[in-house]
């Protein structure tokens, strides 16, 4: 068997795929948070909470409706993201006059209510997912074996990302989207209906996150408290790329997930915290992140 | 919470001396006679609860400032106490210094870091912070882990009064909150707190005018993260126990919520805050994620109907600062 410094070959790119689909949910996360944040001025806390309602909603397909996989995959986002938008329209709207502390506060007791309620249903230990049978098996790589579905994560999470950067950056829709970041009083003169754009756009992050949700189910069990702990490494994420460029957000994501998974490798013990000190070591050096602009 | 923050919430805390006397007159007797009536016990966590409220409202309430990472101060402080009093056999009075000094450092270290970015990513570079300090905590071995570090001595206060004499424990308790919220009050109202709540206003004007802006949030950080591990450090006396419980993000956002709920930017909110959580989470406990659901649920009203809090709107009422 051959080694890299002292680690053979197969473990080194086991925890690089591992790290790689971590990469692809911190990137689809960051991306959710990124969007909202930029249109709302809001840090959606609960983006870990409607993360693990999309893998719930997929799990309620399979078993009340006798859905599977690529429904979910479809209909979970949607379902999620109405709720989103419910949410969005009868409260979070509210709040958009007042400090920014409190989209923050009310997002973050959302995220316990959600959490508590899914607690007390499913008590904290997961339900196991079917990865779909098209995907199931793998490809053997010579040097590594690569699962099917694993490859599949990875790769349609890297398009829905360049499809959102497309959208955003290269659009009529996306042009909107911008214009209403940088001045909503002025777009709106221009009379375009801002308040319908920030609530689609907030449905849009939500949607995203369940779709994160979907994707996550047949890897991790499907568990009530799967998005609490994800969404603080994804904020530390968020600071670390900077909000301003949803480029920056993409390649942070994936970035970060590969140096956890070569920590992995080579000093496990600092798997869970090396995320938490590049933050630290970044804010040092270049405060508003490594894409960000300050402001 | 800088320029263009709406400070309707904010109760403001001018003059008004003698209300505060007053009220300061009803606290004092509630906690002194309290032990006749209810458990001392539940009365001992909620004065340590009310002093780390107390201390995280100095950041939040007067300096703006959103910390969701105060867990991590509360929880070193314990954990340190709680090794000081056990492994080195230390007295309590120094156990709970050495605990109160080690938040005050991290602070120092966490605060640098913190007030590099304002607003919203403050909150998120606190909160990741701590989760880091809390994924620490359960790897390194003196904390022991999942298990905490139990049977903490109280041990003998100046190696005379014996802390295991349930009024000793109470009045050392009541001795530490009086004295934090004391230094709080002068602070607020020094010209110190002056400048914090300048800051809090407009940022940009305050540092036009020439203050160092970044040191005034760097002093307020350290002292809400040490008064925040005098309350974590004396808790764990009470006690006997530090846990993994005090690190965690719940942890956190249950500070958050006291202080929301009893009235930011009030002085004598995050004690109303403290003692009404506590009281539900109490009543709830047999009901288990329910507490979750609670919490979350209280968070939502007070921002959506409450922004005052308790102790806001009582100050609204009485047309008085409280």
């Amino acid at each position: 068997m051959s080694e890299i410094f002292g680690v053979p070959t197969q473990a080194l790119f086991g925890q690089l795929l591992i790290g790689l689909i971590n990469g692809s949910f911190y990137a689809l996360l960051s991306l959710g948070l990124a969007v909202i944040f930029g249109l709302l001025n809001i840090i959606n806390f609960s983006h870990g909470a409607q993360y693990m309602m999309g893998a719930f909603c997929a799990h309620f397909l399979l078993t009340k409706l006798g859905l599977n996989y690529w429904w979910a995959l479809a209909l979970a986002p949607v379902i999620v993201g109405a709720f989103g938008v419910l949410i969005e329209r009868t409260m979070l709207s509210r709040l958009y006059k007042l400090d920014h502390l409190y989209g923050l506060l009310f997002t973050f007791g959302l995220a316990l209510i959600i959490q508590g309620l899914f607690r007390n249903e499913y008590g904290t230990s997961g339900t196991p997912y079917a990865i779909p049978e098209l995907l199931t098996g793998g490809q053997n790589l010579g040097f590594m074996f690569l699962p099917n579905y694993r490859a599949w994560v990875i790769v349609v999470s890297l398009a829905v990302c360049l499809a959102t950067w497309f959208v955003i950056e290269k659009t009529k829709l996306g042009s909107y989207l911008r214009a209403a970041t940088e001045n909503p009083e002025l777009v709106r003169a221009f009379g375009i209906n801002v308040s319908r754009m920030i609530m689609l756009t907030y449905g849009f992050g939500v949607a995203l996150a369940a779709f994160a949700g979907v994707m996550a189910a047949p890897i991790y069990s499907v568990n009530p408290l799967m998005g609490a702990d994800l969404i603080i490494v994804v904020f530390a994420v968020v600071v670390i790329g900077g909000m301003g460029s949803i480029m920056g957000s993409i390649v942070t994501g994936f970035a970060l997930g590969l140096t956890e998974g070569l920590t992995k490798v080579f000093y496990p013990e600092a798997s869970s915290t090396v995320i938490f000190i590049i933050m630290a070591v970044v804010l040092m050096i270049k405060p508003a992140g490594l894409f960000g602009t300050q402001r | 919470m800088s320029a263009g923050g709406t400070p309707e919430p904010f109760a403001s805390a001018g003059n008004g001396r003698a209300h505060h006397r007053a009220a300061f007159g009803v606290m004092i007797a509630f906690f002194a006679i309290g032990p006749l009536v209810l458990y001392p016990v539940f009365l001992m966590k909620v004065m340590c609860f009310a002093l780390f409220a107390c201390a995280f409202n100095l950041l939040l309430g007067y300096g703006g400032l959103v910390s969701f990472g105060h867990a991590m101060f509360l929880g070193t402080a314990g954990y340190v106490c709680a090794h000081a009093a056990k492994v080195w056999g230390w007295n309590p009075e120094f156990a709970i210094l050495v605990g109160t000094a080690s938040s005050a450092l991290l602070g120092v270290g966490t605060g640098l870091i913190a007030i590099r970015r304002q607003g919203i990513y403050f909150a998120m570079i606190t909160l990741a912070l701590a989760q880091m300090m809390f994924f620490l905590y359960l790897q390194v071995p003196f904390t022991g882990g999942e298990d905490g570090i139990q049977a903490v001595p109280r041990g003998k206060l100046f190696g005379v009064i014996d802390l295991n004499a349930p009024w000793a424990m109470y009045s050392l308790v009541f001795a530490i909150f009086m004295g934090g919220f004391f230094v709080i009050y002068r602070a607020v109202h020094s010209p110190f707190g002056q400048v914090l709540k300048a800051i809090r206003e407009n940022e940009a004007r305050a540092l036009s005018l020439g203050y160092d802006v970044n040191r005034y949030k760097l002093i307020a950080f350290v002292l809400s993260a040490t008064l925040s591990g005098l309350a974590g450090a004396t808790k764990d006396l009470v006690f006997e126990l530090a846990s993994l419980t005090d690190v965690r993000w719940e942890m956190s956002g249950e500070v958050v919520l006291m202080v929301l709920l009893g009235g930011l930017g009030t002085i004598f909110g995050p004690v109303a805050g403290a003692l009404v959580i506590l009281a539900v989470e109490n009543y709830l406990a047999k009901l288990g994620s329910w507490v979750t659901v609670a919490q979350g649920a209280i968070f939502v009203l007070c921002v959506l109907t409450f922004r005052r809090g308790i102790v806001g709107e009582l100050a609204r009422l009485l047309k008085k600062p409280l």
